[in-house]
């Protein structure tokens, strides 16, 4: 497909997207999120780590719209500035992971054998720890912060996408196309990268929506746990561990980072559910892996 | 039938082997071992290779293995980091813990998914089907300490009904968790009641549109009957699956529920082992889980094998 095509196609899609109600609010609310996780370090009235020790836990008021937090840092700027973190990783291990697992997926549908028996038996075992448990324990093993987080998740969202792509390839397999493919003496890899990814793209695309709204619940969860993004720097999943302690005094310190996480997290389900309806894959949904 | 039994239980055996490969390996690959980190600054020279002599650390990485996974088969996962506790009485009341938490969820839930699915399928784009499917995809999507928090700051702080976190020890009788556990089991209950109640939705919604319940209508079958014999039996055979994954995930997934709550079961001592680098302990925690997880959706497996004789023919076609 040629960049004039393609930038057609998704001009298409994105159109179809915002004529259903779900695609429209949950585009704005992702774009919305965009915006201002790029801008936040301008427009946020305070700097995250400016503390007043004479306003700790403080209503809102019009100097701090949305109070302070336990150390007297201004709620409404750390919750701009806690998505950034979240979404810088989350965003380039989302795309990372559908590569991986669909490329190694795709394969794996066309060549079956010993391989794929193998490589799918070894996939079964990593699906086997349900949950946020296999990313604690790489944790575990490699430590945590950004630059050990962005590959974890992004090997481990990568797995379930191995199954997806390998049962949307075997849709394809038995197609002429690749009959023909094979005949012309083809070798395995072209006819992934010409012939089954162009017809497995759009399952991947919803698939990724869908893996980016969990990989931010998982990192959202792990920073929590305490296990994410190093404090001072703000997170929301950070932010509402900080403040649940003092919760009964300032509620305003769990609200904040909450809302901001899920209009973020609900805005990204309504996006793909917009996709999968606008590129007809709507029974796909149902997997729970 | 059997045969189809016996290989899928080869498979959950060969898929708890390779998870215990990987989950040995992975501790394997970090720098420093067990007496490194029992030692600290002590870890040099003779002191070093006299631990790792007594905790026999010297003998080869499949010795290791070999030793470690015949202990586990036994229920035996071998001393915590600090060589003071045994892991298998460290664990105990733990799992036991998670256990009545999971049971009192699923108890409530399982019938409440049930009987909503089934409502929400039978009133159809009606507003009870729109509120319902709504209220379980906000479930679904607000991360769980998320929903944990705000049930904590209006039920415990706002209202002061229930209290905030359990203070009960371990190891107490568990009839002692009574009040306290009541908002973790609601939060793991609303998250289980969606998910499941989604599949029945679903699959009830194709059972009521099917051949028979239309043959079961012209006969003039009155309509509870043929919601209660006809529709409802085959609509909740695909979501037996469902529960089996939901169960899985309760036992293992519910890590940031009993952090939240302050719960003492598996997933709060899984994230004090990490936060301690307590590795041994981490280890025995994923190891119990997983083999949970696999053993749940065998038996989930072979229940709709059972049920289900069209699955049966089916795979045996395949073969």
């Amino acid at each position: 497909m040629s960049t004039a095509t393609l930038t057609a196609r998704v001009v298409c899609i994105l159109r179809d997207m915002l004529a259903r109600p779900s695609g429209a609010i949950g585009l704005t609310l992702v774009g919305l999120h965009l915006v201002i996780a790029v801008t936040s370090p301008w427009i946020a009235p305070f700097d995250y780590t400016e503390m007043n020790a004479t306003m700790t836990l403080s209503g809102p008021s019009a100097e701090h719209w949305l109070g302070t937090d336990h150390l007297g840092r201004d709620v409404f700027s750390r919750m701009l500035l806690g998505g950034r973190e979240a979404l810088l990783i989350t965003g380039i291990a989302t795309p990372v992971a559908l590569l991986w697992g669909g490329f190694l997926g795709v394969f794996l549908g066309l060549r079956g054998g010993w391989l794929d028996e193998v490589l799918m038996r070894v996939v079964d075992a990593f699906l086997a720890l349900p949950g946020i448990l296999p990313l604690l324990v790489l944790i575990t093993v490699f430590g945590s912060g950004g630059e050990v987080l962005m590959p974890t998740l992004a090997f481990f969202f990568g797995i379930p996408v191995i199954r997806v792509a390998r049962a949307a390839a075997h849709e394809v397999v038995a197609r002429d196309f690749i009959s023909a493919a094979r005949a012309r003496g083809h070798r395995p890899l072209d006819i992934v990268r010409r012939e089954l990814m162009p017809n497995v793209t759009d399952t991947l695309l919803v698939e990724g929506a869908m893996r980016w709204s969990w990989m931010l619940l998982g990192f959202s969860a792990l920073s929590f746990l305490g296990f994410g993004v190093a404090p001072p720097r703000p997170d929301w999943g950070l932010m509402v561990s900080d403040a649940r302690v003092y919760m009964s005094l300032a509620p305003w310190g769990v609200i904040a980072p909450v809302i901001a996480l899920s209009t973020l997290i609900i805005g990204i389900n309504l996006t793909a559910d917009a996709l999968a309806k606008t590129l007809g894959l709507d029974q796909s949904r149902k997997a729970v892996v | 039938m059997f045969a189809l039994i016996v290989r899928r239980l080869a498979l959950g055996l060969i898929t708890i082997g390779l998870v215990s490969v990987i989950i040995f390996l992975g501790v394997e690959a970090l720098p420093g071992d067990a007496c490194t980190a029992v030692l600290e600054r002590d870890a040099v020279g003779e002191a070093l290779e006299k631990c790792r002599e007594t905790m026999g650390l010297n003998t080869p990485a499949l010795t290791r293995y070999g030793a470690w996974i015949g202990g586990a088969l036994h229920g035996d996962f071998g001393l915590s980091a600090n060589g003071q506790e045994r892991i298998s009485d460290l664990v105990g009341f733990r799992v036991r813990n998670s256990l009545l938490l999971a049971a009192g969820a699923l108890s409530v839930g399982i019938p409440l998914a049930l009987c909503l699915g089934t409502l929400a399928a039978l009133r159809r784009d009606t507003w009870v089907d729109i509120l319902f499917s709504t209220g379980a995809i906000l479930a679904m999507t607000i991360p769980e300490f998320v929903a944990a928090t705000l049930l904590i700051l209006i039920f415990a702080i706002w209202l002061g009904w229930v209290p905030a976190i359990v203070l009960t020890p371990a190891d107490a009788q568990p009839l002692e968790f009574f009040p306290e556990f009541i908002l973790a089991a609601v939060v793991l209950t609303m998250l289980m009641v969606a998910h499941i109640m989604r599949m029945v939705r679903s699959s009830m919604i194709d059972a009521m549109a099917s051949d028979y319940v239309q043959m079961a209508t012209l006969k003039g079958v009155p309509y509870w009957r043929i919601v209660f014999r006809h529709a409802l039996p085959n609509a909740l055979l695909p979501a037996i699956n469902v529960i089996a994954l939901t169960v899985a995930w309760l036992l293992g997934g519910v890590v940031v529920v009993e952090v939240v709550f302050n719960y003492p079961g598996l997933g709060r001592l899984l994230v004090d082992a990490i936060s301690g680098r307590d590795l041994p302990v981490v280890q025995a925690i994923t190891m119990i889980v997983a083999a949970t997880y696999v053993g749940v959706n065998l038996f989930a497996d072979i229940l709709s094998l059972a049920l289900n004789p069209r699955l049966r023919s089916h795979q045996m076609r395949v073969r």
